[in-house]
């Protein structure tokens, strides 16, 4: 159902995309752009932008694995979320959204946004983030519904704290460690100076729910290039196979570990 | 115009590591050099041909094979160095014995390939298991002779080109001279003297002080066949620079910039990514350049920089689903080109085991599929096609159905013949065009 919506989300994201729907400037309404009333099928625009920003910096995240990650494939996503936050700036979203955080709530979904966006050098220091059961939580819960537009708003929340104190306002970003935000200077910076401490380490970094957002938002698993899935079949067995079901294995004990840490 | 299949290499289940990664042949065709993803190289030799078995005329059969690379592991940065050979480049030959150049992302070495067809019998000193004869027993002086013996194909390492690389290596190119070559990672290209491996000169370094401005990276980069001071390198934002190497000696700045000014219609937040170029090529006349982006490959006048003279789509109708196809990451896949020996027709790999060639001059091109099904020994090839809504006819594959798991992204041509070397995953396919050889 999750992976449904998921592939639907993604096949009409292509038909946005085709022909470079790239609108100059905001026209001030939050409405559903070139829709019917009632085709709830096609979403806004500004979702769906927003949905492809938080795909890339999904992939952002996922590529920090145990084999170095491809720097020409981090750069273009870079690049990517760097053309949409121009854009959102342009329209004015930015601001929009910074004006619709609201309560208790919204502020354990902020949490979240630290593991997405954490480096796995601050992760590797051994800091815990308190809202981190809730995030699983409201995410598995958010996948029952109708995920799609949970997911969005979710997402709509998460994104400008992600994006708004980032390498572009910043002198000195790494003097904000403490802060939520992994800008993209911290990702090649990560890139450069990689050192987790130890194997245990790199296991108890990885987040099961990634590959829960990984599976919804692709709809599969797919065998062919599994960056994040290699490093973790390496260290599992000697021979390293492209199968699906070693990786999926392999997720379960992670969540366990990743329980047990999270409960001490 | 016919092409028939040899079917090399056979396995329904692989592993990872039999994943073909590189394909080159050397520079009179007879060799043809595989690397793979768990650090093999593969070396296959053409049969001569034979009048007496005229069917057998010019197959590849394993000549040899070897470990070139082993995984690493990275200790400072707690990561692990793959094995995987990106790409062989074969020196021109010398002498009796083979060269070539291989690479991991680290890692270059040179090998040396001899035969030894013969051993010498009869020592003195010695048995025939080598061990010392008992004095005693020797009465007489003999002459040691050389007898005949089974081929052995010897495969050592010469040189080892280490600790150059920060960033993962890419390309490799022998120089013209044979006496240098160069390297390129993401970041920088080096410069080597294929004698001496503590050092190389840098000749190209695009990083950025601040990695935080860090935009754009090196995707490939080749000499020029002729002309032993000029090479290019090809940019993730679809440049290319051809740089000389006698204007200074860090060539930071470019002798000649192309780029072709983006189509304001097209534009989309994949227009960036798309445009990365994954490989170039000099013709073998030096006057052209072949480049292959996502969607095209494009032939480049090295007179004029403002835009390509040829443009060729490879699969336009994959440009409806960018998105889809940045989400299962295939839109980064890095697909190489090929030129054939006259220049006159172009090559590429495609998806669903597809490979496509463009005759430059006819203007014609032609979809053709690796796959065992459709290339049964001696079985003429049937071309192929995508049909994107429409009328469809009866072997039409519609785009929904195409496969992207299987990706041809290494192919290569014979220097001069109508060979051409494709790489599907784990298999090898070689194809020759008979009606031409007929012809020689």
């Amino acid at each position: 159902m999750g992976e449904e919506e998921g592939l639907h989300q993604t096949q009409l994201l292509d038909t946005m995309f085709v022909r470079g729907l790239k609108r100059k400037c905001f026209d001030g309404e939050e409405d559903i752009e070139g829709t019917l009333a009632g085709i709830k099928a096609i979403p806004s625009y500004n979702l769906q932008r927003q949905s492809l920003l938080d795909m890339s910096l999904v992939k952002l995240q996922l590529c920090h694995m145990l084999v170095e990650p491809n720097l020409c494939r981090s750069v273009l996503i870079a690049n990517t979320v760097r053309q949409i936050q121009e854009e959102m700036t342009q329209d004015g979203t930015w601001q929009m959204i910074n004006t619709q955080s609201t309560g208790q709530a919204s502020l354990d979904r902020l949490v979240s946004t630290d593991i997405l966006c954490r480096s796995s050098r601050e992760q590797a220091e051994g800091k815990h983030v308190p809202g981190y059961s809730t995030f699983n939580k409201d995410f598995e819960g958010d996948q029952a519904q109708d995920s799609s537009e949970t997911m969005s708003t979710v997402s709509s929340v998460q994104a400008p704290r992600n994006l708004q104190s980032n390498v572009w306002e910043m002198e000195n970003p790494q003097e904000n460690k403490g802060n939520f935000q992994k800008s993209l200077d911290q990702i090649f910076e990560t890139l450069e100076n990689k050192s987790p401490n130890s194997v245990e380490d790199l296991f108890s970094e990885v987040d099961n729910s990634y590959y829960d957002l990984d599976t919804m938002l692709t709809g599969m698993m797919s065998n062919t290039k599994m960056g994040h899935c290699d490093g973790l079949e390496t260290f599992s067995s000697p021979t390293a196979t492209a199968s699906n079901s070693n990786c999926k294995s392999d997720l379960n004990e992670l969540d366990h570990i990743v329980e047990i840490l999270v409960e001490s | 115009k016919e092409e028939t299949g040899i079917f090399l290499s056979s396995d329904d289940t692989f592993s990872w590591s039999d994943i073909i990664s590189t394909v080159e042949f050397n520079h009179t065709g007879e060799l043809l050099a595989t690397g793979d993803k768990g650090g093999r190289v593969v070396i296959f030799q053409r049969e001569p041909e034979s009048k007496n078995e005229p069917y057998n005329q010019g197959e590849y059969n394993v000549y040899s094979t070897f470990q070139s690379h082993e995984p690493e592991f990275d200790y400072l940065k707690s990561l692990e160095i793959e094995e995987k050979i990106n790409k062989i480049k074969w020196l021109p030959q010398q002498n009796a014995a083979h060269s070539l150049l291989s690479t991991n992302d680290k890692t270059i070495k040179l090998w040396k390939i001899t035969e030894r067809d013969k051993r010498p019998e009869g020592y003195n000193l010695k048995d025939e298991e080598g061990k010392l004869k008992d004095l005693s027993t020797v009465t007489s002086l003999q002459v040691p002779v050389l007898k005949p013996m089974d081929l052995m194909v010897e495969v050592t390492p010469r040189r080892i080109f280490a600790n150059g690389h920060t960033y993962h290596v890419n390309s490799i190119s022998v120089n013209s001279d044979c006496e240098t070559y160069m390297s390129a990672d993401d970041l920088r290209i080096n410069l080597w003297h294929l004698a001496i491996t503590d050092r190389s000169f840098n000749i190209v370094d695009i990083k950025p002080a601040n990695m935080e401005d860090l935009t754009e990276v090196i995707t490939a980069s080749e000499f020029h066949p002729h002309h032993c001071n000029l090479f290019v390198y090809s940019s993730s934002k679809g440049s290319l620079r051809l740089c000389d190497m006698r204007a200074s000696a860090l060539c930071d700045k470019h002798s000649k910039l192309y780029e072709e000014p983006e189509d304001p219609s097209n534009r989309s937040f994949f227009s960036e990514i798309i445009s990365s170029v994954s490989d170039v090529k000099f013709s073998h006349s030096g006057r052209y350049m072949l480049t292959r982006d996502y969607l095209t490959v494009k032939v480049w006048d090295l007179n004029m920089e403002t835009k390509p003279v040829e443009t060729y789509q490879v699969h336009d109708y994959l440009r409806s689903k960018l998105c889809s196809l940045y989400e299962n990451d295939c839109i980064f896949d890095k697909f190489e080109c090929a030129w054939n020996g006259s220049d006159s027709v172009i090559m590429t790999g495609a998806y669903n085991n597809f490979f496509r060639m463009f005759d430059r001059n006819t203007k014609r091109d032609v979809t053709l599929e690796a796959s065992r099904e459709s290339s049964k020994p001696r079985a003429i090839l049937k071309p192929r096609r995508v049909c994107v809504g429409g009328k469809r006819r009866k072997d039409d594959i519609s785009v929904d159905s195409l496969d992207f798991t299987k990706k041809i992204l290494h192919t290569a041509w014979h220097p001069t013949e109508n060979i051409i070397a494709i790489a599907a995953t784990n298999n090898l396919y070689i194809f020759q065009d008979k009606v031409n050889s007929e012809m020689h």
